[in-house]
């Protein structure tokens, strides 16, 4: 088994824990941990492994959230309810990626990034107006439902095995993904777009399936977190929450698997440990920003990694790419 | 559509091109920082909200803080004065940190001043608080003044002259002038351009404060129409990067006639069918994504 399975093995064995050391570690923490990991490894899917910069991730959490919540709330007491809404959820998430990426496919660089952002701000304008997304209000008071009318959801403890089952569930799905013919394809566009494209590959086809399958992730962690904290807000949709998930990423580490993960702790735990502070959380989390964007680009896995792992190509990648650290990712 | 007078349609499209005008100055400094730094300018939304605070502290804070409640610094110098302080602040940061990040991927300097919006609005959220605060326009721009066919607020006519006439100089010295000549030179090649004795540094930094100062005399324009919070900022940044979208990236005279156009469309807009007016854009976007990938004045990459 490669180190990283390994490695994420033993993770899932000590979360598995968790629940019964709730004086330790709070079960709820771990659970919004989860949620953010997993749509930080969504991002990372794009900008590590593709080499894609979306400022439309919230959007696809978004939409799930509303999704999942709004069918919840109206069929939440249904066997399949839960299951249903949670797929609903998704699949809303990647259609809002096919949209959003296909229009901004058809761009590079700096414009791409514009283009999802300008129009991720047309998701956050809708979930203010339409009702079903109770504008300002958003949806409060989600339904968690139950798992096939099998285990309640309602408790907390069943709810956190469910968190860890899907978290884990989408974490392999990415690292089979990035381990796939596809996700070296994609890394071979990240790396050198035009000699994947002499090669014969229709790259602005894989990339989009990228930016699909990176979304329907990004939305799976927006219908987990929708019915873990019963609520979906506007928050939820806004630019800041795009921005955050590129911090996640960046702090952990682009184009590293565990990076995003390590990223996601960091952040969330920063949020709560500083909520005490108010506004100056902010500028708090703008100063990580700052120090992290010019003195701190690999992060905290990737730096670790290429202190631990010898370069094996030394100076072959450009320094100016944004997922220099995924060379030694790979071989971890 | 509802019952309305000619008198207020005429008044809602003159909205319109007040906020046709802002969308065009401050979309105009960003594409000239993008023109040369290559990087979207984040922080401009941040910038355009302080230089409105600025505006504001220096009408009724500052002589409270120097024991002279009489003491006030006016709209006239602070249209000169916090446009050059938040130029000058925006400066530091081009030489302190975004020119570090020059010869890295363009992601990182957008992340960069996305940084410091957020240090920036945090901090003003954390002294001011949310709530609005109202700022006075000078007296000899107070009262409406008679355009022939409707009267009209003195100093809605003063801030669409005003940013015309900034628009249309900027737009002249960087299209027709020598000193453009150099600004267009330094974003197709660099290096050649020094090699013929132009400090370039020194004109990516100056013409990144340029870039802020347009920012900031839109703030300083616009604290006595909107509420002066620390929000202002972020919300019609939203809309002007759909304007950079729709004009082209880092084409001037597309962010200038797309601003204004996009204002007046908006307007109309509120007058026909008011709850279309804040996605109009956001349509107009799309559709112009759909048929012209590169914005209407970019340029096909």
């Amino acid at each position: 088994m490669p180190t990283t399975l390994r490695l994420f093995a033993a993770l899932v064995a000590a979360a598995l824990a968790v629940p019964f050391v709730p004086h330790l570690i709070y079960p709820v923490f771990v659970m919004k941990v989860m949620c953010y990991g997993l749509f930080a490894c969504a991002f990372n899917l794009l900008l590590g492994f593709t080499g894609l910069v979306s400022f439309a991730h919230a959007a696809f959490l978004g939409t799930a959230g509303y999704v999942t919540g709004a069918l919840m709330i109206r069929l939440g007491s249904h066997p399949l309810g839960m299951p249903a809404a949670f797929l609903a959820g998704v699949l809303a998430a990647a259609l809002a990626g096919l949209v959003i990426g296909g229009l901004a496919i058809r761009r590079r660089g700096i414009s791409f990034a514009m283009i999802t952002l300008a129009l991720s701000q047309v998701v956050s304008f809708l979930a203010v107006q339409l009702r079903w997304t109770g504008g300002e209000d958003g949806l409060q008071g989600i339904p968690r439902g139950s798992l096939f009318g099998l285990v309640a959801l309602s408790s907390d403890t069943a709810m956190y095995y469910l968190t860890l089952a899907l978290f884990a569930a989408g974490f392999l799905f990415v690292y089979r993904v990035v381990h796939s013919p596809f996700g070296r394809i994609l890394q071979a566009v990240r790396d050198n777009e035009a000699r994947a494209t002499s090669l014969g590959y229709e790259t602005d086809r894989f990339k989009l399936i990228a930016f699909v399958l990176s979304a329907a992730v990004a939305g799976a962690a927006g219908a987990l977190k929708a019915l873990v904290f019963q609520l979906v807000s506007l928050n939820d949709v806004s630019l800041h929450t795009s921005t955050e998930v590129v911090l996640m990423t960046l702090l952990g580490g682009v184009g590293t698997l565990f990076g995003p993960l390590v990223g996601a702790a960091l952040v969330v735990g920063l949020q709560n440990y500083l909520a005490t502070l108010g506004d100056l959380v902010t500028v708090v989390i703008g100063l990580i920003f700052i120090l992290c964007v010019s003195f701190f680009r690999r992060g905290v896995v990737g730096e670790m990694l290429h202190r631990a792992v010898p370069r094996r190509r030394p100076g072959a990648q450009a320094r100016s790419r944004p997922a220099q650290a995924a060379s030694p990712a790979e071989a971890a | 559509m509802p019952d309305i007078t000619l008198q207020s349609a005429l008044a809602q499209v003159t909205i319109g091109l007040i906020a046709g005008c802002f969308y065009a100055m401050l979309s105009m400094g960003l594409a000239i920082i993008f023109g040369l730094l290559n990087i979207i300018n984040f922080t401009h939304g941040a910038q355009f909200m302080m230089a409105a605070f600025l505006a504001w502290i220096g009408l009724t804070q500052v002589g409270p803080w120097l024991g002279m409640p009489e003491f006030q610094i006016g709209f006239w110098p602070a249209l000169l004065v916090a446009p050059l302080c938040v130029a000058a602040l925006g400066m530091a940061v081009e030489r302190l940190l975004l020119r570090r990040l020059s010869h890295l991927d363009h992601l990182y300097g957008l992340l960069l001043t996305f940084g410091v919006a957020l240090v920036t609005e945090g901090l003003f959220r954390h002294a001011y608080g949310v709530s609005g605060q109202g700022y006075e326009p000078p007296e000899s721009l107070q009262g409406p003044v008679d355009v022939g066919f409707m009267l009209l607020p003195k100093y809605r006519v003063f801030v669409v002259g005003a940013s015309l006439l900034i628009c249309l100089s900027t737009w002249y010295a960087f299209e027709r002038t020598r000193l453009g000549a150099y600004l267009r030179a330094g974003t197709e090649n660099p290096r050649l351009l020094q090699a013929f004795g132009i400090n370039v540094p020194l004109m990516i930094t100056l013409a990144y404060g340029f870039g802020v100062a347009l920012a900031g005399l839109a703030g300083v324009l616009a604290a006595p129409i909107m509420q002066v919070t620390p929000l202002m900022g972020g919300s019609i940044l939203n809309i002007v990067f759909a304007v950079v979208v729709i004009g082209g990236l880092g084409s001037i005279l597309g962010a200038m006639v797309t601003g204004l156009g996009l204002g007046l469309v908006e307007g109309v807009t509120k007058v026909v069918y008011p709850e279309a007016s804040t996605v109009v854009i956001f349509v107009i976007m799309a559709l112009v994504l759909l048929l012209r990938p590169a914005g209407l004045f970019g340029r096909e990459a």
